[in-house]
């Protein structure tokens, strides 16, 4: 028991990698080998960067001990304003990272209302979710602009690799997930951010500038979700105002999955990831074993309890296992 | 000339319209260990929260070693030597013993202003030599917080402030949720303070640990100082009255 305790804290995403495997077996069985085929994987890792960037947002801002449910609205706005620039004849790289720009200021509001007015980030964001909506509505002014047709988009949408198995923008993706586990494992910043999700209190005490933190970790996770945004729009070529709707809760259902806790203190981004990759291979793999598709949100929804159930089992049982030795 | 090391005068503080402390006055000799004993909102707490950086005082002055200062944040305390200790609370159970006592202040290989890369390998070796340093033997740092006992956490929490050569270690209701085996310990700990040339500060529920480990009873009530004498001229009986 002690062991198993010792698991979760170190390895909190160890459930959620078991049944990832689990689940690819049983797709790859039922649909008669053509769910890990090399056509099949294309389409799974097509769209795990958009939806994984925002996913790791989540979760970096989750172990902060915050919450964002604007990242669904963000995933909107920003490539909205992207594209209206572009169209504009602002260079498509300035254009991205004003984008970027506005992205982040989403993020700072949040922490800044938030913690300015001590009011659960939860409200705040939902707030959030749907002044940013409505904004990224009235920019499109009802139709959804087209992007020019002469926009280079390569650099998120060429396959690369092996086969031309991923996209470029699964390249940036796995650059931005290494680069925020290495942050969140050696560095100090890591190290203030899972200790201010841990033990708010004790970490302020200890000369950690929590509200610093707690800020980076908002606009951190709003700049992620508003480049996971531009680069579906790229491969879309067009900015519907509707996309990244309902992604706050896959994202923080992706999170839980992946073992992050609710309370903060707990999780890890290759968590976020792993969870992220689990919602899109039960999405891909319900169609593929030719499962009625409408069974996806339900599949979604019994994993996330599962896994905060059995969180909690664990946490409470590692306390029990304490009062007794 | 003997100097104290803390002096605490006038100072007053207001919540909210409460007034918590009225004009509070108090010294603290280096290398004694002091009790401050009262009930609850007594103003025990607002002031070590005022030593501790948490809060800044409305009135009155605070001088270390006679030099008037302005304690605005728990890292300028922790700069002027003063690290606080508070009761199971003051360390995050799901990291690591070695990052834990080094949150805050990790030693970097390489870093921009204030951030960089942790030299784990260093941050290790310090962390075993910190928590021998207190006599206190665990498996390996790397090992979680919270797998240790309460009375260990303790342990750590002052590993912490002897490693960083704090100069006033204040301890806030330590010995709470503790087994009496581990209460012992942990009063052994400040005990051993002045050895280590350590001024402390103990607040304190049980009047008993106070005689057994300060040299000075201090007690509080209704935001003033209203008793304060050597442990060795006085009797619980005596200041209990005071409570």
């Amino acid at each position: 028991m002690k062991n198993l305790f010792r698991i979760y804290l170190e390895k909190p995403e160890l459930a959620g990698i078991v049944l990832l495997v689990l689940l690819t077996t049983v797709f790859e069985l039922r649909s008669g080998g053509a769910f890990l085929s090399s056509d099949n994987l294309r389409g799974i890792l097509g769209l795990l960067p958009e939806v994984g960037l925002v996913s790791i947002g989540v979760t970096v801002l989750m172990i902060c001990g915050e919450f964002d449910l604007s990242v669904g609205s963000t995933f909107a706005l920003t490539p909205m304003a992207t594209s209206l620039l572009i169209i504009a004849g602002v260079p498509a790289v300035i254009a991205v990272l004003l984008g970027l720009a506005i992205a982040g200021a989403i993020g700072f509001l949040n922490g800044f209302i938030t913690l300015t007015f001590s009011i659960p980030s939860f409200i705040t964001t939902l707030g959030m979710l749907f002044i940013v909506r409505s904004l990224t509505i009235v920019l499109s002014g009802g139709f959804p602009p087209l992007l020019p047709d002469d926009l280079d988009t390569s650099v998120f949408t060429r396959f690369v690799g092996p086969g031309g198995l991923f996209r470029a923008s699964f390249v940036w993706f796995l650059v931005i997930a290494i680069a925020s586990a290495a942050m969140m494992a050696i560095f100090n910043l890591g190290n203030w951010i899972r200790a201010t999700g841990g033990n708010l209190e004790a970490t302020r005490a200890m000369g950690v500038p929590t509200i610093r933190v707690k800020i980076f970790c908002f606009v951190l996770c709003a700049m992620m979700a508003g480049f996971g945004g531009v680069m579906q729009v790229f491969r879309l070529h067009s900015p519907l105002p509707s996309i990244g709707d309902g992604l706050e809760l896959q994202a923080v259902a992706a999170a839980v999955i992946g073992g992050t806790a609710l309370t903060g203190g707990i999780g890890t981004v290759l968590g976020g990831v792993v969870g992220a990759l689990l919602i899109r291979v039960i999405d891909n793999g319900l169609v593929m074993s030719q499962v009625d598709a409408n069974w996806f949100k339900f599949a979604v929804g019994a994993l996330t309890i599962f896994a905060v159930v059995s969180n909690t089992w664990l946490r409470r049982t590692a306390r029990r296992m304490k009062v007794t030795n | 000339m003997d100097q104290p090391l803390i002096s605490v005068r006038e100072v007053h503080k207001w919540y909210a319209g409460v007034h918590a402390l009225k004009g509070a006055s108090l010294d603290v000799k280096a290398g004694e260990v002091v009790g401050l004993v009262g009930d609850n909102g007594a103003g025990k707490s607002t002031l070590i929260k005022i030593l501790s950086g948490v809060h800044r005082p409305d009135a009155g002055e605070i001088r270390i070693a006679g030099e008037p200062v302005d304690i605005a944040s728990p890292k300028v305390a922790m700069r002027f030597g003063i690290e606080t200790i508070y009761q199971d609370a003051s360390m995050v159970p799901m990291m690591s013993i070695a990052r834990n006592l080094f949150v805050g202040r990790e030693p970097l290989r390489f870093g921009v202003g204030d951030i960089g890369i942790i030299d784990h390998e260093r941050m290790r070796r310090e962390s075993t030599q910190a928590l021998a340093n207190v006599d206190l033997h665990l498996r390996s740092p790397d090992a979680l917080l919270g797998e240790l006992s309460g009375g260990q956490r303790q342990g750590v929490a002052i590993a912490r402030a002897m490693h960083f050569k704090s100069r006033v270690l204040i301890l806030d209701e330590p010995t709470n949720h503790l087994s009496v085996k581990e209460t012992a310990k942990v009063l052994g700990f400040v005990r051993g303070l002045p050895a280590q040339g350590v001024t402390g500060i103990l607040i304190s529920h049980n009047l008993h640990h106070v005689v057994e480990s300060c040299d000075r009873v201090v007690v509080m009530a209704r935001g003033e100082i209203v008793f304060d004498r050597p442990v060795n001229e006085t009797s619980i009986e005596e200041f209990q009255e005071y409570l």
